[in-house]
């Protein structure tokens, strides 16, 4: 059979199939697969031969070798007399046997990818218990004075997520209050009840969120850089450094953070608090005409010890939730730059999505106490 | 224990994540004083097999023993124990960024002794004069160039005065000069203080310049295919890949002609 420049000859007593190239390579070159294939039958070697080859490029190399990678895994392959370049290549290119995909040496069907993915979630759900497990015995050594940590740690980390956190934090909240105000009033005004906006704002900021927008901005914020910090430590081989010294990673690395970030979260929920109220405030004032009295009057009245306690509640166990997160992604990070990333959206992630899970447990329990 | 009596010994010890060997039944034991070669190509499963010797993974079957002590099924307390016989240098150094070079030695010293904070500045301060690194002690570890991470990481590997150092490829990413220069220190500590020396490396100017011993971890066999000093391997190879990563040559693996 011939196909422009490529001609194949095979003799029937002979086992072996002889493929001339000849002429311009680099001219729409190809190779019929199909006919090469049906000739090799029954053959034990392919010799690909010069007959007066004219021009070639790497194009047609990659052509030819696109064949030649697949055959030489089953038959002998011969170059004989190809142009100098094109033959290096090729030889080059065939060296070492192409590595077999996991994909193709084992085919998983779907109840297998089932049973991986199952098996995979409960082993993430068992090292998260296990992770869970050691920051309360990260704890009680510290309460035992066994914990090895540096004071200095603390120190940096609540100063990171306490007084540096205080003006996003008052911002975020100052403009969701502001928000919450606006929105509500506008519906209030409906049945002259724009005053009461004053109740809504302290009610829905004291209540839920305050800690809300807190714990979304810290998980953003402070989660995200434990992760990143702890995952980029693993990356560098210091985790590996704290464990051969002996030094106990969790309390390490975890004990200064969590503290912290307990110690901080209420007060930041406290600082929310108050400036939705001033921004739900604000609009009041200047935009639906409420006297400034009349506003502190009606948000006094619907302060309640209950609420704020709930929301400060709330706060502490957003900051657990932050800080297990992202403590937890960065010490299960890969050694790799791609896996600290993973590791910090995945920190940022799963402590929303805790946050509200937990939300929803803890307003069923408080509905269930008549909180 | 007599200067050639084995203070490492390694008894067949299956490496590799979960249940995928990567090398299968290595048996070898290495002796008080000896610096001890790990070779391979990369991936043949160098490093896998020293973490697994100092117990920051756990093996598929087998023993290490230090002293008589097994570091796969020891318990937390020997772990400690075992934790101040050895000093590791990592690839990259694995200093703490947020602390300075002082605070990165004084570390086990702080965890482990009970030294007065005016001796552990003193011991600290010789450390680092060791290494090449006196006055450095207020440095962070972004303020130094990669030689210098990796003598303040021996620093530290030094710290507790350990009977074992492990090295993991110690001249990656050097250039020649402070290659050799940690090669001599390398050399140096073996030879004054007598430490048993353990290196996972590639590069054949550091093995025939320090290595006095040598398993070749062979991935096509799951095991190490030859054992002994890397020049004398290298006169007598026992088979062609050693040969071929010896003189850095090529496998003829073509299968055409």
């Amino acid at each position: 059979m011939e196909v422009e420049s490529l001609q194949v000859v095979s003799d029937k007593d002979d086992d072996k199939v002889t493929v001339l190239l000849s002429g311009d390579l680099t001219d729409n070159f190809s190779v019929p697969s199909k006919y090469i294939f049906e000739s090799l039958k029954g053959k034990n070697q392919l010799i690909l031969k010069n007959n007066g080859i004219t021009n070639w490029s790497q194009q047609s190399v990659i052509t030819l070798y696109a064949h030649l990678k697949y055959l030489s895994e089953h038959i002998d392959v011969k170059l004989q007399d190809l142009p100098e370049g094109m033959a290096r290549l090729l030889l080059l290119a065939l060296q070492v046997p192409s590595k077999k995909s996991e994909s193709q040496q084992s085919e998983e069907n779907f109840l297998e990818r089932l049973g991986t993915k199952g098996i995979f979630i409960f082993q993430r759900f068992k090292y998260g218990s296990v992770f869970f497990k050691q920051i309360f015995a990260s704890w009680w050594h510290q309460l035992t004075g066994q914990a090895v940590y540096r004071k200095k740690d603390f120190w940096l980390a609540l100063e990171d997520c306490g007084p540096r956190a205080i003006g996003i934090v008052s911002l975020i909240s100052f403009l969701v209050g502001l928000i919450l105000a606006f929105v509500g009033a506008l519906q209030l005004k409906t049945f002259g009840a724009q005053i009461y906006v004053a109740n809504l704002v302290t009610i829905g900021m004291m209540r839920i969120m305050g800690a809300i927008m807190t714990g979304i901005i810290m998980a953003g914020r402070t989660g995200a850089s434990y992760a990143a910090t702890i995952g980029t430590m693993q990356v560098n081989e210091e985790l590996d450094a704290l464990q051969t010294m002996g030094i106990a990673k969790h309390d390490f690395l975890v004990l200064p953070r969590m503290n912290s970030i307990l110690l901080s979260m209420p007060i930041l929920v406290l600082i929310s608090d108050l400036m939705g109220i001033f921004g739900g405030g604000c609009i009041c004032v200047f935009l639906w005409d409420i006297p400034l009295g009349e506003y502190i009057r009606y948000a006094t009245s619907a302060f309640s010890l209950d609420n704020f306690l709930v929301g400060i509640f709330h706060g502490v166990v957003f900051g657990f939730i932050i800080a297990a997160c992202g403590c937890y992604f960065g010490i299960n990070c890969g050694r790799n730059a791609d896996s600290v990333g993973k590791a910090t959206t995945n920190s940022v992630v799963f402590a929303i999505v805790w946050m509200i899970i937990v939300t929803g447990i803890i307003t069923l329990i408080c509905e269930g106490l008549g909180i | 224990m007599t200067e050639n009596s084995p203070i490492i010994s390694v008894q067949n010890l299956s490496i590799g994540y979960e249940d995928n060997a990567i090398m299968e039944k290595l048996s070898f034991e290495i002796e008080k004083g000896d610096i001890f070669i790990i070779m391979g190509g990369s991936g043949c499963g160098k490093s896998t097999l020293l973490r697994t010797m100092t117990g920051l993974l756990p093996a598929i079957e087998g023993k290490v023993l230090i002293d008589g002590v097994d570091v796969v099924t020891a318990s937390e307390e020997e772990k400690k124990n075992l934790t101040m016989q050895y000093g590791i240098l990592y690839q990259s150094g694995a200093l703490f960024s947020s602390m300075s070079l002082f605070e990165n030695v004084a570390l086990p010293l702080q965890q482990y002794t009970s030294y007065t904070a005016k001796e552990i500045q003193k011991i600290v301060e010789f450390k680092l004069a060791l290494v090449g690194l006196a006055g450095f002690e207020k440095f962070y570890p972004s303020e130094l160039s990669g030689g210098m991470k990796k003598r303040a990481g021996l620093a530290r590997a030094l710290a507790l005065d350990p009977k074992i150092v492990y090295f993991d490829e110690p001249s990656a990413g050097l250039d020649p000069v402070s290659s050799k220069r940690l090669d001599d220190l390398i050399l140096e500590i073996n030879k004054s203080l007598g430490t048993t020396i353990i290196v996972v490396t590639h590069e054949l100017p550091s093995i025939f310049a320090i290595g006095k011993n040598s398993i070749f971890l062979d991935n096509t066999i799951k095991t190490f295919s030859a054992k002994g000093n890397p020049k004398e391997l290298l006169k007598n190879p026992p088979n062609e890949r050693v040969l071929a990563f010896l003189t850095r040559g090529v496998l003829n693996e073509t299968r055409t002609k």
